[in-house]
């Protein structure tokens, strides 16, 4: 049943973007790949975020599913869409908590939609704990050891 | 050794600041234990039998005298007195409070130290070499890759929830002194034919309750590729490793199950993938970590020592290794005193081990997977000084690589995990051996204790393996023979039905005459056993 899947705007609790929210039913990823009008569709855990990459151009709305949060793939999902130059919405959805939030975001999500409302007191600090970061990710930010030798981010091909 | 610089140190505190906000909100009753408990996990906190441990971080077994000094202080302040190193090159407190989890964090800090991804199904604490910048035997000293590692591990955005936990260790010699195959991901920094400097890896290795010797899964990689290939692994396992059974979940069982050569595959792609993508650090970067791990200005100096003392004399024969530079050895603390539980140092050990560091060994420790203290840089002319401070603190026991230097994990004593006691078989089994002086005999011998399945104690890759399981409620214990954790790693066989606790001591002292028996020139038991096999062993036990 297609048209019961996703979240609504309504859901959406944190959102880093200025474009008008997108409100389509997402679609599973298998009838992504069959129905070639669909803007919005919704990942698990188990699927791989790659098939997708034919369709990204079309696609408005990518939602990640956390039916867990300790089940970590929506994060590669997230990243590998990232690098594949998807620049559409990239929503996180179900079990997500204060303390995914600043992963998720390096990741490339900008928008969060938890099951359970989050205090936004908290939400907001957890966005803003890391000063610096290590690791270069999808999100371009400068790393410590850029920083520390004077080098910009790598534009990424 | 690595110094943090105000980027590192804020990277700690942030954490330290997070964990706070946590533990108060969990004192406050507004985080339930359910949800307080992946937190806590990812800071090294567990709840055990009687209290909550504490797991601290010594980054590939590294530390200075100011860290090992308050670490001393630490146990006196918050614990009881003592702490345990453990395998994986780390201290455990196993009588924590929960209100003084934060403050602890915060002493840490102090120190450049912390106890974050020592625990939790993220990249752990990347292990390595004991002997690394000293020994005589070193390609390069692993510590600089590994501190690149550790930089690229810490936080990971992407690899934060794995399947399980994900443990690294890094050498960069022929002899593996650190069980490198028996990690999830073992590098071996090696040199290929044009004389260039790259990491080999290995994929897939493990203990627990499957436990496989990893595979080697690239023979070079640049070093300006290190980085992106490790991401590359990680990321066909973050995405393909089982969750569906927390049993198989760890890398190990990914490779085994695709097969080395398809997980190969997997993993070229994705890091055909990644090059682009710029996820390398700057190469800068490896050589500003190198020069922290810099030579000290070693001295000339005697070669050799006074052996008029026996004991002295046997100490320097068991518990130093050759050193690169001829008027220094790297001296073993044994943590393993005859009826000791192994491992443990209580506060005033560490802190005059910290003080001996500083006054003999240009400021530096090290904690070795077998759960003793290196001092890595002795000049030869003040190892007698040092070994009579040793002595009088009972940290002098010559016993490194003898049946007496046993690994054994904390066990029913503690881990709510266990089947069986660990401890006091340890202590029972080196009070035997030490006093039948039958240790001397033997020679090299590892033995390792573990109480149960999960192989904490590392019985696989014993010489003799001791596992702890439960038979209708009553402790038993099971023999194993043969593993190795060496270069020429190998895993130990069961011998058969397991024993009681004093059925198993007499069991060990059964093979380990079969062995005195058997034996031919020069062999440990180790090779006695590779070369007769099972059998004899058998024979001896059950016939
Ligand atoms: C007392 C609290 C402890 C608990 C609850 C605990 C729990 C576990 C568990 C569940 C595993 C199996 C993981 C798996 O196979 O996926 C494991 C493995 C291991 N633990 Fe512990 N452990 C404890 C203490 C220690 C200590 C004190 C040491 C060091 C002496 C240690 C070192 C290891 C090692 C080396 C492994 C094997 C890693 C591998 O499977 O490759 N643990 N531990
Ligand atoms: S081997 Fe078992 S008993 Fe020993 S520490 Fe690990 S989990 Fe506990």
């Amino acid at each position: 049943m297609d048209n019961v899947l996703g979240t609504s705007p309504d859901d959406v609790q944190f959102r880093f973007r200025d474009d008008e929210v997108v409100d389509h039913a997402a679609v599973t990823v298998d009838s992504c790949c069959d129905q070639t009008n669909a803007t919005a569709v919704r990942i698990e855990p188990g699927d791989d975020a790659r098939v997708l990459l034919p369709f990204l151009d079309r696609l408005a709305l990518i939602e990640v599913n956390f039916p867990s949060f300790g089940d970590g793939r929506g994060y590669s999902s997230a990243r590998i869409l990232r690098e594949a130059g998807f620049t559409g919405e990239l929503r996180a959805v179900g079990d997500v908590g204060i303390d995914q939030l600043s992963h998720m975001r390096r990741c490339g999500f900008d928008a969060f939609a938890p099951d359970k409302p989050l205090n936004e007191e908290d939400a907001t600090r957890a966005f803003a704990t890391w000063e610096n970061v290590y690791q270069a990710s999808v999100d371009n930010r400068r790393t410590i050891p850029q920083i520390r030798h004077g080098v910009n981010p790598k534009a990424r091909s | 050794m690595y110094k943090y610089d105000q980027y590192d140190q804020a990277m700690v505190d942030a954490r330290v600041a997070e964990f706070r906000d946590q533990a108060r909100r969990r004192l406050e009753g507004s985080l339930s234990e359910d949800e307080f408990k992946p937190l806590r996990l990812m800071n090294g906190l567990y709840l055990q039998l009687h209290a909550y441990m504490l797991r601290v971080a010594i980054p590939y077994g590294t530390l200075n005298s100011e860290q090992m000094h308050a670490l001393g202080d630490i146990a006196d302040k918050y614990d009881r007195g003592y702490g345990h190193f453990t395998t994986r090159q780390n201290l455990q407190y196993n009588w924590i409070k929960l209100e003084d989890a934060a403050d602890i964090l915060a002493d840490l800090s102090k120190v450049e130290m912390h106890a974050i991804q020592t625990s939790g199904n993220c990249i752990r604490n990347i292990s390595s070499d004991h002997f690394a910048g000293a020994s005589a035997d070193e390609l390069v000293d692993p510590r600089p890759y590994a501190e690149l590692m550790r930089q690229w591990s810490s936080f990971h955005p992407e690899f934060t929830y794995l399947p399980r936990k994900f443990k690294i260790c890094v050498i960069a010699s022929e002899k593996d002194r650190a069980a490198m195959r028996l990690h999830d991901i073992g590098v071996q920094i090696v040199k290929n034919d044009e004389g260039e400097i790259g990491a080999r890896f290995y994929a897939g290795g493990g203990m627990g309750r499957t436990p496989m010797i990893a595979p080697m899964i690239r023979d070079f990689v640049p070093l300006d590729q290190l980085i992106t290939y490790a991401e590359a692994c990680l990321r066909v396992y973050n995405r393909y490793g089982r969750r569906d059974n927390k049993y198989k979940a760890r890398i190990k069982i990914l490779v085994h199950e695709l097969g080395r050569d398809e997980y190969v595959r997997q993993v070229e792609e994705e890091f055909a993938h990644m090059l682009d993508q710029g996820v390398e650090p700057p190469r800068e970067e490896l050589e500003r970590i190198k020069p922290f791990f810099a030579d000290p200005d070693f001295e000339d100096g005697p070669k050799h020592v006074d052996r008029s003392d026996p004991d002295f004399a046997l100490w320097v024969d068991r518990n130093t290794n050759r050193h690169k530079h001829d008027a220094y050895v790297s001296a073993v603390i044994s943590l393993k005193p005859v009826g000791g539980i192994p491992g443990d140092a209580t506060g005033d050990q560490m802190r005059l081990m910290a003080k001996l560091a500083k006054q003999y060994s240009f400021d530096e420790l090290r904690i070795m997977h077998t759960q003793n203290v290196v001092l890595p840089h002795v000049k030869i002319a003040d190892l007698h000084a040092l070994w009579t401070q040793l002595e009088a603190a009972g940290l002098g026991a010559p016993n490194m690589d003898s049946i007496e230097d046993m690994i054994a994990c904390p066990g029913l004593d503690y881990c709510s995990l266990a089947n069986a006691r660990s401890i006091p078989l340890a202590q029972r089994i080196s009070e035997r051996f030490d006093a039948s002086g039958k240790t001397e005999k033997l020679g090299e011998l590892k033995l390792k204790i573990s109480g149960c399945i999960n192989a904490c104690g590392h019985h696989h890759a014993g010489h003799i393996g001791i596992l702890g399981v439960d038979k209708k409620g009553l402790e038993n214990y099971q023999l194993s023979l043969g593993g190795s954790e060496a270069e020429d790693t190998s895993l130990a066989k069961i011998t058969g039905p397991g024993f009681t606790e004093d059925g198993v001591i007499e069991a060990i002292d059964t093979v380990t005459d079969v062995y005195l028996q058997s034996r031919e020139d020069g062999e440990r038991f180790l090779d006695t056993y590779r070369r007769i096999g099972m059998t004899p062993f058998k024979e001896a036990l059950y016939g």
